[in-house]
């Protein structure tokens, strides 16, 4: 080969890199290990975790333990899916495109909405994109964010908009949720959007209805944040209340924990809007027979061909994640994401009422919550947290460390994953506390 | 649907099927209504699918088959990085330890993941000859965005405005869409006749305005900057950042670091050059790596070492924020972790087996095709339909189609927008020399037929499940999803 190419050594092929800043000497890593004991290294330090097959989870805050069905990654991982690139050479990947044409239908039967893209890379920066979006849309520049909406999102929000002359500004909650006196205050013919979440941070339910109708009023939209769409199996979906755009998370649909990430941002919207939507959308047509086929369309959007005028820089999504999700929905179908849903709200209010009623423990908010809920403690949650390690159950979340007024506020999630039984463990745990 | 139309999973399955088993509640029941109020309840599920499991499945399954990959075959497309992904990698990343860790456990409980995430920062700043590292962005794109924000949070310290970042023609179009959502405006400079970018308009465009150039090298074209120490003078001599976009980060491991080439910050996609697979678009990651100026910018929370316990710092007053919720793509990083160690020192091996196959690759495809620029490549190389197009009124499109009538996937096309009828053809370190033949076998016979019978390649592709598709009415009549049942009907 070296021959072919005319070159005496390898070397030789690297001759355009100046000497003054080539590597002249060996990386300096570890040396590498076989396979076997690379793995038997990995699995010690994955063992330093505590993850939720070792303890009893009741914790959420955008990251959602449900069952995750088997069917979902035997096929997600099916390697002509796992290792194709994006389906840029449509004839060839027509499986990629169709099943990602079916997450967009799903995601939209979901949500209610029109129209909804590939994927975006996660709940927060989905919904930074979707600010971004509303002030194209409206040539305004202010977003009202909800308090309400997770503290992550918020902050990432604000990362988006903050050199690009946007204002953000921050709504308080009252007793858990968006008040409607405060956003009709706040709105404005400078408005852009208005931003909840919904469920809520705290796992309330927002008036979405009434807040979209205010928004309308002055023509500011509505964007509807969401970090367990699980939710919308059983609640009606924010597209019939008058979202413009809904905006979130997509992990809980049929995706594993992993620290945090890979995820999946979805992102969906009116009709209208359609040609203002950053991210890949996958369209139907006809191939020159008339047979259905599927191509990644409105591609003028986008950067490869819009370069600085498009609606964003994303290019590589969560294809991947979208597709687990589309699994997921499909495997669950129309009754079983409504019963999954089902599971998840009588558990957990089963759990706020039996955390509710130990002494010393109160619930925060007295309003109608899907599966998560605040409880007010009697002991620092970080120190209830503790001891509960102890007894191999990971508690909620200590929400100090985003609102310093609930210092001694807890955010616990119970999923349909969690039985009475490890409730009944959760709730005698507690008791012992105090 | 016509009647050989592949089904749709809608038109699959009947009312009441389920595809999966679905959990019942075993709490004391309680009405829903007492729960939460009737008017927030849909009446009926969302209107999804109803399919048993095994239609499911086999659902799933036949669509795979209709799809292309890299575990299926040679993927050249370049600027893409398609190399073999190998398996260990997933049994690391699937463990339960990693797979099933909540992000929000406190540190005690994370230590394992903290680990790797500060072993793997030592081993990218190595590899890269930068000081530290970010994990959160999830993309290459992602990665871009977060570090000109970084340069702009550097700069407005420095009590300094810069508003312009200079792109080459020949990048990719991310650069500009990331510098213009950054709020900075885009200045173009040419490329030169070898391919560089020219160094004497570069001069002319830098100045105290600019705050970045941003550079993928080796660039778009296959080929290493030939003038990267005048790019770098010019630059910091004018007081902006030197960007280097990581896209082509395979060609130079472990021979040149961007670190010692006088770039100050740059992206790596962990899904081309770390072999984590690519999943049909997503996900990827794309971690930022810097030099120690801009370290104090960097998105929270870092992972810092106290003796030998870790833990995640929130605490970084010049952080620029956060881009993305949690730390970034945590299983993408186990994976590349994990690919990093299994070659360690000789990661320089993998830079120069890729050189050598598609400048190996080169050779036997330069008669056949125009080649703009004619230097000894590096990891890809750009060749030019340009030829057949003139002669034979073939298009690269064309070309492209025809490819997958002999099994392979096609390069990218189009793509340097510098070069017409482009074809960037990447065969990346995994490839054997069989194959690489093999696939020039199949564009040397393409080559013919646009001599013999080029109708045939201009109705290509011939053998795929369906034959060319209709983009333009996709985009003028768009149909983004199956039929859907009315807006009140789904909250019924």
């Amino acid at each position: 080969m070296l021959r072919a190419v005319g070159a005496e050594r390898v070397e030789d092929l690297f001759r355009d890199i100046p000497q003054s800043v080539r590597l002249l000497r060996d990386l300096n890593l570890p040396p590498a290990p076989s396979d076997a004991e690379l793995l038997r290294e990995l699995r010690a330090m994955s063992q330093d975790n505590g993850d939720a097959d070792r303890y009893l989870c009741f914790l959420g805050a955008g990251a959602y333990d449900h069952f995750i069905p088997s069917v979902v990654w035997h096929l997600a991982g099916r390697a002509e899916f796992y290792t194709a690139y994006t389906p840029y050479q449509a004839e060839m990947m027509q499986g990629e495109l169709q099943a990602t044409y079916e997450y967009q239908s799903m995601l939209c039967a979901l949500t209610g909405m029109d129209v909804a893209n590939a994927s975006m890379y996660d709940g927060a920066s989905a919904t930074a994109e979707a600010t971004v979006m509303a002030r194209d849309l409206t040539r305004r520049d202010e977003i009202l964010v909800s308090t309400a909406v997770h503290p992550e999102y918020r902050q990432v929000i604000r990362t988006y908009t903050r050199h690009l002359g946007m204002r953000v500004v921050d709504l308080p909650y009252r007793d858990g949720l968006t008040p409607l006196d405060a956003v009709s205050d706040a709105l404005s013919a400078q408005t852009a959007a208005l931003v909840v979440q919904h469920p809520n941070f705290f796992g309330a339910l927002e008036q979405v209805q009434d807040l979209a109708r205010l928004a309308h009023a002055v023509g500011a939209l509505l964007i509807v944040s969401v970090a367990d769409p699980v939710a919308y199996g059983l609640l009606k979906p924010p597209g019939v209340l008058g979202a413009d755009i809904v905006a979130g998370e997509g992990q809980p649909l049929g995706n594993p924990l992993n620290f945090g990430g890979p995820y999946l941002g979805m992102l969906a919207t009116r009709q209208a809007f359609v040609r203002r939507m950053p991210g890949r959308l996958v369209g139907r047509t006809v191939d020159t027979q008339g047979r259905r086929g599927f191509v990644l369309t409105l591609q003028t959007r986008e950067q490869h061909i819009r370069r600085e005028r498009a609606t964003s820089n994303i290019c590589t999504n969560e294809a991947l994640n979208a597709l687990a999700a589309a699994i997921y929905m499909a495997a669950l179908g129309k009754q079983g994401m409504r019963q999954v849903a089902e599971a998840c709200v009588r558990k957990a209010h089963y759990a706020r009422r039996r955390i509710g009623g130990i002494r010393g423990f109160e619930v925060a908010f007295p309003v109608p919550t899907f599966h998560e809920f605040v409880v007010r403690c009697p002991l620092p949650p970080e120190e209830i947290n503790r001891r509960l390690l102890a007894k191999e159950i990971l508690g909620g979340l200590p929400l100090g460390r985003f609102y310093p007024e609930l210092g001694d506020g807890w955010l616990v999630c119970v999923t349909e994953s969690r039985t009475r039984e490890d409730i009944d463990r959760l709730v005698a745990a507690l008791e012992e506390l105090v | 649907m016509a009647q050989d139309d592949f089904p749709l999973l809608v038109e699959r399955g009947a009312p009441g099927r389920v595809g999966s088993s679905v959990p019942t509640s075993d709490v004391p029941e309680v009405p829903l209504e007492e729960i939460l109020p009737p008017a927030q309840l849909r009446a009926d599920g969302p209107p999804l699918p109803e399919v048993s499991e095994p239609d499911l499945v086999r659902h799933y399954t036949q669509l795979s088959r209709r799809n292309y990959a890299v575990d299926v075959g040679f993927y050249p497309l370049g600027s893409c990085t398609m190399k073999y992904n190998p398996k260990v990698n997933e049994d690391a990343a699937r463990l339960p330890g990693f797979a099933r860790l909540h992000p929000y456990v406190p540190d005690a409980l994370a230590q394992g993941a903290l680990r790797l995430l500060s072993e793997l920062e030592a081993m990218l700043t190595e590899i890269c000859g930068m000081d530290a590292v970010t994990f959160q962005p999830a993309a290459g794109a992602h990665g871009e965005l977060t570090a000109l924000l970084m340069i702009r949070a550097y700069f407005a310290d420095r009590g300094e405005s810069r508003t312009r970042v200079i792109v080459p023609d020949s990048a990719h179009g991310t650069n500009p869409a990331s510098a213009s959502m950054c709020g900075y405006e885009v200045v173009q400079v040419k490329s030169d006749a070898r391919g560089n970018i020219d160094v004497e308009s570069l001069r002319q465009a830098a100045d105290e305005r600019v705050a970045a150039l941003m550079l993928t090298n080796p660039n778009t074209l296959g080929l290493f900057e030939e003038h990267i120490t005048e790019v770098e003078e010019i630059i910091h001599g004018c007081g902006a950042q030197m960007y280097l976009d990581g896209a082509n980060f395979n060609a130079v491991l472990g021979i040149s670091r961007p670190g010692d080439q006088g770039f100050d910050v740059m992206h790596m996609n962990l899904h081309k050059t770390f072999s984590t697979p690519h999943g049909g678009g997503g996900p990827g990651a794309g971690p930022v790596a810097v030099k120690a100026h801009l370290a104090p910018y960097v998105p929270v929370p870092v992972v810092v070492r106290d003796g030998d316990r870790f833990r995640l710092d929130y605490d970084r007053p010049r952080s620029i924020g956060k881009v993305r919720s949690f730390y970034g793509n945590f299983g993408v990083l186990v994976r590349a972790y994990t690919y990093i160690r299994t070659f360690g020192p000789l990661l320089r091996q993998i830079a120069e087996a890729a050189v050598l196959n598609a400048n190996y690759l080169l050779s036997l495809l330069r008669h056949a095709f125009d080649l703009p620029y004619d230097r000894s490549c590096m990891h890809e190389f750009v060749l030019a339909g340009t030829r057949q197009k003139r002669e034979f009124g073939v298009t690269t499109r064309d070309i492209a189609k025809r490819l997958m009538d002999y099994g392979y996937h096609a390069p990218t096309i189009y793509f340097p927008l510098i070069v017409d009828e482009a074809m960037m053809i990447e065969p990346t370190e995994t490839e054997s020399r069989e194959t690489i033949e093999a696939f020039a076998r199949a564009l040397l016979a393409i080559a013919e037929e646009c001599r013999r019978d080029p109708e045939v390649v201009r109705s290509a592709p011939h053998t795929t499940v369906v034959s060319r598709l209709d983009e333009v009415r996709a985009a003028r009549r768009p149909d983004l999803h199956w039929p859907l049942a009315s807006p009140e009907a789904a909250s019924s």
